[in-house]
């Protein structure tokens, strides 16, 4: 199978300096969901930008076939749809409705057509019924779920989220989690929730200071590097009982 | 908040609201011109433009006496001109100053309370306001909200180490304050960026283009030509 | 300092207007050439910023606090033009939404605050900037506020609103505090800005000259000129001085074009024409110093 991404050796110096990504090599295949897991800071957010062109670092990156270079970011940006950590960010638009067309009017679909786009979307998104209404009179869950409508609005084939679960009360992050679910396209998931890559990922990758030095399953990479917190130092666990 | 109560307001769907914002705002202007140039003691035209917003906001289904009272913002300012122009012998102009600038306010608020922000600033538009001003307005109003609301917990946070918002020094106070805004700032400033990422994944091009471009009906016509008429006539009499 | 509407007199509200649009228009055209629509974003949630950035307050003594205005420090940060472009879209927005100044006087309150109180508000930072940096902040909040006032108080006058000598004074002492108190808070939140992102202030550059400290120090002379011809506004003064030998007002309401739209007093006509000569004077001087300074940079 062709894979949808294709990243080798990517390097990214942010202007102050700062060593952002140190030689990343990744592949994602069709239908895999990939949770990226690592500390604040290792990259994950950095290398995400990287594919759909808002940054440009050296190495190659191919998307759908396409290399990701100035004259392809129109097509590239169609294919891969990113929902960012800041809903409000996002939503930049006075409208709902509006906001989610934004993608396809810039596609070059009419008015009308971008309109049946953007409703059917969030029909898929189960945000239907505030079309008409503001941003800010949605809640966090409600306002994430517009987002990715305006991204699926698109038609992409890979998406990915940033950190979708922040700010997300149980109940929302559950239906976030099942729309997810229920969505074909491959996913890209930036999260430090275990739980939420546990359910939603078939496969996580761990960055560390710019690197990406492990490939497997969540609960593999979670064991290796200990990436949970129920593992407190045992004197600390003592001190916290002994408080309470 | 008061615009957010505002914004409330221009949610309706009474016949008011559902007239096009040109011919809403043309109909303003005529209002605003004819009692601009209507002389104070011409009472029965000014008591005739009162009712005439009057029965608008009955149209329009909004909240009476909360109306009046926020469109007395105004008040404290022409009050204050009022007296001392009373206190320089000049009378009526005075009392035109207070009623006049009231009714106007609340002319501006029944505009305002019918029709939501960002379909005025598309009628701007189509009455020739320049489109990266307006785009800027848009922006502005759909962030004012987010940004406000973060004010105010810096704000709560900040007296919350302060002891209370006389607390400490007025030099200290004053360096938070500024500290304060400089983070508003920045933070301001890299929301800006994140708005900018999010418009360039989604393929943005370089240019808004207009979804709903708005539609003038007959309906909208007759409004704005019937409220001028009816202003004209009472103003000349 | 946002005028509400009926406080200008017709001809006055009028022409300013007329004179905002094409103004309004440069400057958006100006500001449309230096950034593309991408930028668009950045000036909205600046102005959303300044807005919210008025609910701090800042303690200045004796239980009373300031609050930050903003033209000058959006000219340090976004540069004139797109600075004009922000506040006209915030003074509209605090007209429509907030009834704050009127919609028929919007070509007023744009030009005292969004035109002259950004440009008087970024001379100084552009002139002086690169030597005497505190100074120059200080002095172009300082004069953003106390021209857009000056201004503000000169057309209040102009249209014949009575205002006896003594509240003139008082009101210039009041926004002398007010300019003082823009200017403090200004350099203290620059100061923070740089502290967080050097690149957030804009640089002014480092040649000064003496050329243009001249035509700065003759912009001045004239803007103070355009001011007392303006603010010399013998309509109120003469009131006063009619009150004090008790004769009869009713007949001296001669310059009131709230009155008649018609028959205009030519002695008023030639008044308000000189004031606002005056100002726009001003205005044309410091846009041709402008021109100047930024030919003068690129040489």
């Amino acid at each position: 199978m062709t894979p949808l991404i294709e990243v080798r050796d990517l390097h990214f110096r942010y202007e102050d300096g700062t060593q952002a990504l140190n030689g990343v090599d990744f592949t994602l295949h069709p239908n895999e969901t990939v949770a990226l897991l690592g500390a604040n800071g290792s990259g994950k957010t950095t290398f995400v930008l990287h594919l759909n062109g808002v940054l440009q670092g050296e190495g190659s990156i191919t998307v759908c076939g396409m290399p990701v270079n100035k004259d392809n970011l129109a097509g590239v940006r169609s294919k891969i749809g990113m929902v960012f950590q800041d809903s409000d960010e996002q939503l930049f638009m006075p409208t709902v409705l509006e906001d989610v067309s934004f993608g396809p009017l810039n596609l070059g679909l009419s008015p009308e057509q971008a309109v049946q786009k953007a409703k059917s979307a969030l029909e898929q998104a189960g945000m239907a019924h505030a079309a008409g209404k503001a941003p800010y009179h949605l809640s966090a869950g409600e306002k994430k779920r517009v987002a990715l409508a305006g991204v699926l609005a698109m038609n992409p084939e890979i998406l990915v989220l940033d950190e979708p679960n922040t700010f997300l009360d149980p109940p929302a992050e559950g239906n976030l989690l099942h729309l997810l679910k229920s969505l074909p396209q491959a996913k890209l998931l930036i999260t430090h929730n275990i739980y939420f890559a546990a359910a939603l990922a078939n496969r996580a990758v761990f960055f560390e200071k710019g690197k990406l030095v492990a490939d497997g399953s969540v609960e593999e990479i979670v064991q290796r590097f200990n990436w949970t917190y129920d593992s407190l130092p045992a004197d600390l666990r003592y001190s916290a009982q002994r408080r309470f | 908040m008061h615009h957010v109560l505002v914004d409330r307001w221009s949610q309706g769907s009474t016949a008011l609201h559902r007239r096009d914002p040109r011919a809403k705002i043309v109909a303003l202007l005529a209002f605003l011109i004819v009692l601009a140039t209507t002389p104070p003691d011409a009472a029965a035209t000014l008591v005739i433009d009162a009712a005439l917003l009057l029965s608008g906001i009955l149209i329009s289904a909004l909240p009476l006496v909360n109306l009046l009272i926020r469109a007395a913002t105004v008040l404290p300012f022409s009050l204050t001109f009022g007296l001392i122009s009373w206190l320089a012998g000049d009378t009526w102009r005075a009392v035109g100053l207070i009623e006049k600038s009231y009714l106007s306010a609340v002319a501006v608020l029944l505009l305002v309370g019918t029709t939501p922000l960002p379909l005025l600033l598309n009628g701007l538009e189509s009455l020739g306001a320049p489109r990266l001003l307006v785009l800027v307005a848009q922006f502005l109003y759909r962030y004012l909200f987010v940004i406000s609301e973060q004010a105010q917990h810096m704000r709560l946070a900040a007296s919350c180490r302060h002891g209370g918002e006389h607390a400490g020094s007025r030099k200290s106070r004053f360096r938070a304050a500024a500290g304060a805004l400089a983070v508003l700032f920045a933070r301001s400033y890299r929301r800006a960026e994140g708005i900018h990422r999010a418009m360039i994944s989604r393929a943005f091009g370089g240019h808004f283009s207009l979804l709903f471009p708005p539609t003038f009906r007959a309906s909208d016509a007759l409004f704005t030509a019937a409220v001028a008429a009816f202003l004209i006539v009472v103003r000349i009499q | 300092m946002h005028i509400p509407d009926n406080f200008l007199s017709t001809p006055v509200w009028a022409t300013l207007d007329v004179v905002s649009i094409p103004t309004v228009a440069l400057m958006v055209r100006r500001a449309g050439k230096e950034l593309e629509d991408t930028r668009i974003p950045l000036l909205g949630v600046m102005g959303a910023f300044v807005f919210a950035a008025q609910m701090i307050n800042f303690p200045v003594g004796a239980g009373t606090s300031g609050h930050l205005v903003g033209g000058a420090l959006l000219a340090c940060t976004l540069g004139p033009s797109p600075a004009a472009l922000v506040l006209t879209a915030i003074i509209a927005i605090q007209a429509f939404v907030f009834q704050d100044g009127g919609v028929l006087a919007l070509g007023a309150n744009v030009f005292n605050m969004a035109i002259a109180g950004v440009l008087a508000g970024y001379l100084p930072f552009r002139l002086w900037g690169a030597r005497h940096r505190k100074a120059a902040i200080f002095a172009g909040a300082f004069l953003s506020v106390l021209v857009s006032a000056a201004l503000a108080l000169s057309e209040l006058l102009i249209s014949g609103v009575a205002m006896p000598r003594a509240i003139v004074l008082i009101s210039v002492g009041l926004f002398a505090v007010s300019a003082a108190i823009e200017g403090a808070i200004t350099i203290s939140v620059v100061q923070a800005i740089e502290n967080l992102n050097p690149g957030f202030v804009q640089k002014p550059d480092r040649a000064g000259g003496r050329a243009l400290a001249a035509i700065a120090a003759g912009a001045t002379i004239l803007a103070l000129a355009g001011f007392m011809i303006a603010s010399t506004a013998p309509d109120g003064i003469e009131r006063l001085g009619a009150q004090l030998r008790l004769s009869a007002k009713a007949n001296f309401r001669a310059p009131m074009p709230d009155y008649s739209l018609v028959s205009f007093d030519s002695a008023w006509i030639r008044r308000a024409t000189a004031g606002l000569a005056g100002l726009l004077l001003v205005y044309g001087v410091c846009l041709a110093a402008g021109r100047l300074i930024g030919r003068h940079r690129s040489a």
